[in-house]
């Protein structure tokens, strides 16, 4: 039976493309914050898509919800609040800047600090006079290429 | 030597990230829980199904009791009633959430498929759904006799379902009846 | 008959793979030169057999052999005869062996184009792949096969292709990825047959190089496809969404991008040996785990394949022994000591690895991206979700970090260079990009800071590379012979670069100034948009092989001049009564307008549509193809042909039997 539910859930994303909405906006604004945050909610019931693309039944419940809500002069934020408080942080796909996804929105940052240092510290190691030494072999390196040599002439 | 151990720091990364792996396996993506779990039931205002009789928070909690959001136009939700009749006529009380539909329709179903609720809510617009974070039907909330919400499972609720999931949290929490 | 011929082949395809796994790796350890001979032999035997067995798939497909599921689930008689071989691979068994039979040429390319090779290390890269093939060969026939028959009960009629996968694009699309996926493969076999020979040098960059390249190359194509089919075929104009699938194909793009610009310093300074090796690991373990990421179910994706737990089991195994082995190796035989080679702050060394950095940086952050819904919720942390918000905001930033310094690059001198030096070669193309990101950005009329930004960060690179080029050239006799003289590898690394800015311009001019509206239309009325009037002519039924059609027709006109015709369709095909939208787009270097079909809405004969106006969204395609253009050229250098030609390997050969 859950074989059925997940049989369905898959036909309704298949089917699901250039979902086209035609809200009338009072104002340009309004649209375009629609288009924006239609554009960054996730629907949840689909595999990884935004309310914006899939034709599913929440998404459109939730698109219509999005556009009242905008016509009725409410913030982004509070949007977003209203829906996190009955969807969970999982419609949101720019995670909020709060508790563990402070981890995900420092991690470049942190990396590439984190790079910057290590290549500092190697470049550090490196005496800048050791340039010159390039292509030259040291003895023990040259000892062992003429014997390498000579063996290569051997097994011909 | 530890210019060498420094070498095995790639190992190391990638055992930790196989571990996560390995138990990304054994999680489901897709599950998702609610918003709404040891959050009070949302207060709403709305009419009993099939009556002009207004029904509110307060009518419907004070014991343990499943909420299971239903339509006519939801395919599974005929799949799962003949079970929730099962749970009904075994003392389970079911309190149904009659979701975006049409009355006199949803009035019909319950004649002929036989009645497994308490009282349906009639949510015509949504709106309580929209409150629970319903994201498509059928979905079944646990409540305890406070009022909160203690678990959701959203998709068909079967014998199965029943006693490995929903059956151990409402006996935790004190509910009564069911078969076996 | 041919699908058992196809699976005893597939089997036998094993037994070779297993073969070339062990017996020339024997060889190779024992000194045994008739095993090691064996090698190219074993190669080209699981080569034929593993083509053979697609050969029979895609025979089932074209026969319509509804008793192979595979065929049943994924084909019909309706079927267009190039969209029934699509379907044998649009589907996860079916592209599993595609993956395999890729590898197994590349196996086999490996065998054939370098004789030049010491013996033992070809050998022992030949073995190498040969037990990645065991990998996805075992994991086709144990977990997924493509041959599994539907007895007795053979469907009269098979099911659907799923609709989104029946166009041109999804015919080359896979092929070109899974090329480039399996191509990173050769890099790493290399890396490892270094690591087992002991001896890390410029011998092994230089073998490596050109396949490295040339994988690099083919995935660019194969991404760049995909983008541009989600373009045309989802109906919303969208290019890149980050999604699960994507970012697994464009990490190893990125590793890989890291990977080829490491290998040119290690081939040309000796230098970051113990570094590029890691890095080569790292590119094809990233392909190794998007396929895990793909086909295991651990992360949703709108197009991941059908999910099984048990086939992820198998791909995490796989992948712990590949990764895990081969970082093991890495840990116990790579250099710890670095090279004591040095080179300044100021020289193209440390440019190059400031390119690294930022290009590692890219790969981690959109693994842990990806990965981040994953650890949140095996840790118990909750569901989260990252999407292209969070990507785009470290993404962009990253890229933007990179392209000054890429801009001095070319020009730079190895090992010692001056700032003085860098200043008197760099003032005039700064000067000629700044005036770019000042005039250009105006020519589209409304003055844009992003536009602005991304033209100057271009026209760094491609004066940079301008200035380069003169430098070059102008020290020869004259301009014929100068251009003559310049390797195909630096050729290959102008065009690249020149892809790169191309598609900076692209990627931002399309962001910043797409329009895009939608609206309710209905036959005989016309829309304004950016300047051009969309008439809506009317709607009419079409019918095509297997579905049936509304298709609306749309005039354009600006200013009075006709510009296109656009005919959208809303399609239902007949075999699954899947619902399309099949967008019409009039393309252009300098602007795409494109109309999507909604529903119908009312009973006037309205419809929703979509009206897109997208200035130089060709830009970055056409950047993905310079780049892809420039990996190829790289392989005509004349350094990489005596390689494959002549044979004095004499000593090379001796160096590696440590």
């Amino acid at each position: 039976m859950m074989r059925i539910l997940a049989m369905l859930l898959l036909l309704g994303s298949v089917a699901a493309q250039a979902v086209i909405e035609t809200y009338e906006f009072s104002s340009p604004e309004l649209e375009e914050r629609y288009q924006q945050l239609s554009a960054e909610l996730r629907c949840p019931t689909c595999q990884n898509q935004t309310i914006a693309d899939s034709n599913s039944l929440i998404s459109q419940d939730l698109r219509k919800l999005l556009y009242e809500q905008l016509e009725a002069g409410k913030s982004d934020d509070e949007i977003l609040a209203y829906l996190v408080e009955r969807y969970g942080e999982f419609v949101r796909y720019r995670p909020d800047y709060d508790g563990a996804t402070r981890i995900l929105w420092l991690a470049p940052v942190g990396l590439l600090l984190l790079g910057v240092l290590i290549v500092f510290f190697v470049m550090r190691g490196r005496r800048p006079e050791a340039a010159g030494e390039e292509n030259v072999l040291d003895t023990a390196q040259q000892e062992r290429l003429d014997e390498l040599l000579k063996q290569a002439e051997q097994d011909k | 030597m530890p210019a060498r151990l420094k070498l095995f720091l790639p190992l190391i990364l990638f055992v930790v990230l196989a571990g996560f792996l390995m138990r990304g396996l054994q999680l489901d993506p897709t599950a998702l829980p609610s918003a709404l779990i040891d959050q009070p039931l949302p207060a709403f205002s709305l009419t009993v199904l099939g009556s002009e009789k207004a029904i509110a928070r307060e009518g419907v909690i004070g014991e343990v009791a499943l909420f299971n959001v239903w339509a006519t136009w939801c395919v599974s939700c005929r799949v799962e009633h003949p079970y929730l009749n099962k749970l009904s006529e075994a003392g389970v009380p079911i309190y149904g959430i009659n979701y975006k539909d049409d009355d006199a329709a949803a009035v019909q179903w319950l004649e002929k498929l036989g009645d497994p609720y308490v009282l349906s809510i009639a949510d015509r617009d949504g709106d309580l759904g929209l409150d629970l974070g319903v994201y498509g039907a059928p979905e079944t909330y646990l409540v305890d006799a406070q009022g909160v919400v203690r678990y959701r499972h959203a998709g068909v609720v079967d014998e199965r379902v029943w006693t490995t999931i929903l059956e151990p949290i409402y006996r935790e929490l004190g509910g009564e009846g069911g078969p076996g | 008959m041919i699908p058992e011929l196809g699976h005893f082949a597939q089997i036998i395809g094993l037994a070779m793979a297993i073969a070339l796994t062990l017996i020339p790796a024997w060889g190779a350890w024992r000194g045994n030169r008739a095993a090691m001979q064996l090698g190219p032999g074993l190669a080209s035997g699981m080569t034929v057999l593993v083509l053979l067995s697609f050969v029979c798939l895609s025979i089932s497909f074209v026969q319509d052999d509804f008793s192979v599921a595979l065929v049943a689930n994924n084909s019909n008689t309706l079927l267009p005869m190039v969209y029934k071989l699509c379907a044998v691979f649009g589907n996860h068994e079916g592209s599993m062996l595609l993956w395999s039979l890729i590898l197994c040429l590349w196996t086999l390319a490996v065998a054939v184009f370098s004789p030049s090779l010491p013996l033992i290390f070809q050998v022992r890269v030949l073995s190498v792949m040969g037990s990645v093939a065991v990998g996805f060969l075992s994991f086709s026939l144990f977990t997924s096969n493509p041959f599994a028959r539907l007895l007795p009960g053979i469907p009269a009629e098979g099911s659907d292709l799923n609709p989104l996968l029946q166009d041109p694009g999804m015919i080359i699309h896979p092929p070109l990825l899974y090329i480039g996926y399996a191509g990173f493969s050769v890099a790493f076999a290399f890396a490892i047959a270094a690591l087992l020979g002991g001896r890390l040098d410029a011998a092994w960059a230089r073998w490596s190089r050109p396949w490295t390249n040339v994988a690099w190359a083919f995935l660019s194509l194969g991404i760049m496809l995909g983008s541009w089919w989600a373009y045309y075929e989802l109906g919303w104009g969208g290019w890149w969404f980050w999604d699960p699938v994507e970012n697994a194909s464009f990490m190893p793009w990125l590793a890989g991008t890291a990977l080829i610009h490491s290998l040119a310093v290690t081939e040309k300074r000796g230098l970051f040996k113990s570094w590029t090796v890691l890095l080569a690991i790292f590119a094809f373990s990233l392909s190794l785990l998007g396929t895990f990421l793909v086909r295991s179910g651990v992360i949703t994706s709108v197009h991941a394949f059908a999910n099984d737990p048990e086939r992820g089991v198998f791909i995490l195994v796989f992948l712990a022994i590949v990764v895990g082995g081969s970082l093991t190796l890495y840990a116990l035989r790579a250099p710890a000591v670095a090279s004591r080679v040095g080179f300044s702050w100021i020289s193209r060394e440390s440019l190059l690895l400031l390119n690294n950095v930022v290009f590692l940086v890219a790969t981690l952050t959109v693994l842990f991206g990806t990965l981040f819904p994953l650890l949140m919720d095996a840790l118990g942390g909750g569901k989260y979700s990252v999407g292209p918000p969070y990507f785009n905001a470290v993404f962009v930033p990253l890229m933007a970090l990179l392209v000054p310094f890429m801009g001095i690059g070319p020009l730079s001198r190895w090992k010692k260079d001056t700032t003085s030096r860098w200043r008197q070669e760099l003032l005039l193309p700064l000067s000629a990009a700044v005036i770019c990101a000042v005039t250009l950005p105006l020519v589209h009329g409304e003055y844009n800071l992003w536009v602005a930004l991304a033209v100057l960060l271009a026209g760094w690179l491609v004066f940079g590379l301008a200035r380069d080029l003169w430098n070059r050239i102008n020290t020869a006799s004259d301009f014929k012979r100068g251009v003559r003289r310049l390797p195909a590898s630096y050729w290959g690394m102008v065009v690249a670069h020149l892809g790169f800015a191309a598609c900076i311009v692209g990627v931002v001019a399309t962001s910043q100034y797409s329009i895009e509206r939608d609206l309710k239309m209905k036959p005989g009325e016309t829309e304004e948009l950016a300047g051009y009037e969309f008439r809506f002519v009317e709607v009419a039924p079409v019918r095509g092989p297997n579905f049936v059609a509304d298709e609306a027709r749309f005039e354009v006109v600006r200013a009075g001049e006709f510009v296109a015709n656009l005919a959208p369709q809303k399609r239902r095909y007949l075999a699954g009564g899947s619902i399309m939208t099949e967008a019409a787009i009039a393309p252009g270097l300098f602007r795409d307008l494109y109309v999507a079909m909604g529903e119908p809405i009312g009973n006037d004969g309205s419809w929703a549509v979509r009206l897109h106006y997208k200035p130089m969204v060709r830009w970055m395609w056409l950047g993905a193809i310079l780049m892809a253009v420039g990996g190829f050229c790289t392989v005509a250098d004349k350094r990489y042909r005596s390689q494959r030609r002549s044979v004095t390997a004499g000593v090379k050969g001796a160096e590696y039997a440590g």
